[in-house]
């Protein structure tokens, strides 16, 4: 291990540091294994655990969702035969599925762009010289750290029929109130989510507007670009990478939604106007014993993600 | 007015003009910035205030404490209905084991990522930043099968902690520490012939320390907020973190009792208060550093 090259190499693991440490020194030793061949020790603990809680569950989920797969007393050998698509249609034919997914729509249409305008015009204020601005971080900060749980709780209190929200509107209340409002409850689970997470989101363009050159600002302003104008032509295009993993990230805590229909909406109410696919999943497959159901429907919701995430790909970097 | 500007020559502006429009809309900002930190903070006064109530009191004038009205009575009833202090040492050692697990994990794989060369290091990264992509929905039925039909791990602190021992941010904030280390440092350890083992021991871990309270905190929240997970496992109410036994609480006597959200409000500044505190004692810690390295890798 006298070679003093393997440490010069750039700062990036993955790629062909090997072939910089000089030809003859290299024996089948380090052919075989690299340098320091005890860090493939050192990450295996960490490499026979993803196998398991990840790998392996991922691939037993799409096995499930092909078979007829159902709860069994422990150690009792049952045969669940290949069913082909069975599962798939299933679901597909139940309109409480359909519903489910038509909810996470008006979800996501509300909740993502007012995450990702909302966290980028935040962000932006933030940036610049401001009095308190750490304590204006900490503000919208605060909700994403604490428990949905907890908020959750508030949240009951606030929208209420007769809560604070309400006797502040007086007359204007909607009726039925806001929770138990088919139309209304939707939009709240999904502003009240916006709430929740926009402290995370405003920190990722933070840093995000840290790399963009000073210069630009500089010279635009010299040039006699108003505010709006700097923040569309310059700001907004320098943080695209940003927007893209803003509205990725966004959309998938939306698709993973259960917490707050769980407990703000009592279930997914009113009549199944919030439940969400998850919610759905947890109800078909572990409390009425249908895991091949519910897998099934993880899996159309997990293909409709990726497809939505591509599409924002399309979006973002086409403009 | 903002349009045509840039095509104007800038010395034609009146200049009256120019230094007051920043300035007025400067503050119209900042009052747009009060505003919205007011409607952040103010569920949580209002979850403070309604926890000490002791009758609740939904109208506006009920927003301001009223000292006649206030009482702990509120914890006392959350903590007879659901035993907070029970509930309390689940959360802690369910958040513990996390922290534990995801420590030694990621501090092995960070720093082998960073300092060590070894075959299969560009695949092992790849699979790391893999697991980011992973939806946690489709793992959901599998691993409830495994770990609590097949394993039977239901109601132990085990079966809660398992699916969350290892974290890629952490992986990523110990490797970039590692990797900020100067590498002369590491070779004159490897001259003088100390073993891998003993770098890892006498001279990585010690100095980690700022990394390693990068993870501790960034691995507290995530379980100590986790509800779905450990919601599937417990069934027994001994067994139950707190944010599962207050959501308990909300789902079954949020109906049926006639006014409960004093005590729930109660359950949920106990279970808000060590997050909001841990944040506040080392902000800056939670927001810079850890961010960067997970976000950029």
């Amino acid at each position: 291990m006298s070679s003093t090259t393997s440490d010069v190499r750039p700062r990036r693991p993955a790629g062909r540091g090997t072939t910089k440490s000089p030809a003859p020194r290299r024996s089948w030793r380090v052919r075989l294994g690299g340098h320091q061949p005890i860090g493939m020790l050192f990450v295996s603990p960490y490499l026979l655990y993803l196998a398991a809680i990840f790998v392996y569950p991922l691939g037993f989920a799409v096995w499930m969702s092909f078979h007829d797969y159902f709860f069994a007393a422990p150690g009792v050998q049952v045969d669940r035969p290949f069913v082909g698509l069975d599962n798939y249609t299933t679901v597909l034919t139940d309109p409480d599925v359909w519903r489910s997914f038509l909810n996470i729509a008006v979800f996501l249409v509300i909740n993502v762009p007012l995450t990702t305008v909302g966290s980028l015009v935040l962000a932006n204020a933030l940036n610049k010289k401001l009095p308190f601005r750490s304590f204006f971080r900490t503000a919208y900060y605060i909700p994403y750290i604490t428990a949905s749980v907890a908020v959750v709780g508030v949240w009951l209190f606030l929208f209420n029929s007769d809560g604070l929200v309400n006797q502040a509107l007086g007359p204007l209340a909607p009726s039925p109130s806001w929770l138990v409002n088919s139309h209304l409850a939707m939009p709240v689970v999904a502003v009240f989510v916006a709430w929740k997470q926009l402290g995370f989101f405003v920190v990722l363009y933070l840093s995000a507007l840290q790399n963009v050159p000073q210069e630009l600002y500089e010279s635009a302003a010299l040039d006699g670009a108003g505010r709006l104008r700097i923040f569309r032509s310059i700001t907004v295009p320098a943080v695209r990478p940003a927007t893209l993993l803003v509205l990725i990230l966004a959309t998938i805590t939306g698709a993973n939604l259960f917490t707050e229909p769980y407990l703000l909406t009592s279930g997914g109410g009113p009549d199944g106007a919030t439940t969400s696919p998850v919610l759905l999943m947890y109800q078909r497959g572990l409390q009425q014993g249908h895991p091949d159901e519910a897998a099934a429907i993880g899996v159309i919701l997990v293909v409709l993600i990726t497809a939505v995430s591509l599409g924002y790909r399309r979006l973002v970097e086409r403009d | 007015m903002t349009t045509d500007v840039a095509a104007r020559p800038t010395g034609e502006r009146p200049a009256t003009e120019r230094t007051r429009r920043p300035r007025t809309r400067a503050i119209g900002s900042r009052i747009a910035l009060l505003v919205g930190a007011f409607a952040f903070l103010f569920p949580f006064y209002y979850m403070i205030v309604g926890s000490l109530q002791k009758e609740p009191d939904p109208s506006p004038s009920g927003a301001f404490p009223n000292p006649s009205n206030l009482s702990l009575h509120n914890y006392a009833a959350i903590d007879s209905a659901i035993s907070l202090g029970r509930s309390l040492v689940n959360s802690g050692i369910f958040t513990g084991g996390v922290i534990l697990c995801t420590t030694v994990f990621g501090l092995l794989a960070g720093y082998a990522l960073a300092r060590l060369h070894f075959r299969g290091r560009g695949s092992t990264f790849a699979l790391v930043l893999l697991v980011q992509v992973v939806p946690f929905q489709l793992l959901l039925i599998p691993l409830y099968v495994l770990i609590v039909r097949d394993y039977g791990l239901a109601d132990s602190y085990l079966g809660m902690i398992l699916p969350f021992a290892i974290n890629t941010s952490a992986v990523f904030i110990f490797r970039q520490f590692f990797l900020q280390l100067p590498a002369a440092m590491f070779e004159a350890a490897r001259i003088d012939g100390a073993g891998e083992l003993q770098i890892l021991f006498r001279i990585a871990v010690p100095l980690c320390k700022p990394a390693l309270m990068s993870v501790v905190l960034l691995s507290f929240t995530g379980p100590w907020n986790e509800f779905l997970w450990p919601f599937l496992v417990t069934k027994q109410q001994d067994m139950q973190p707190l944010a599962v036994s207050l959501a308990n609480y909300i789902s079954t006597v949020a109906s049926a009792a006639a006014n409960p959200f004093g005590a729930i409000l109660a359950g949920a500044c106990v279970l808000a208060a060590p997050a909001v505190a841990l944040y506040l004692a080392f902000q800056s810690r939670f927001t810079s550093t850890d961010l960067d390295s997970a976000t950029k890798g």
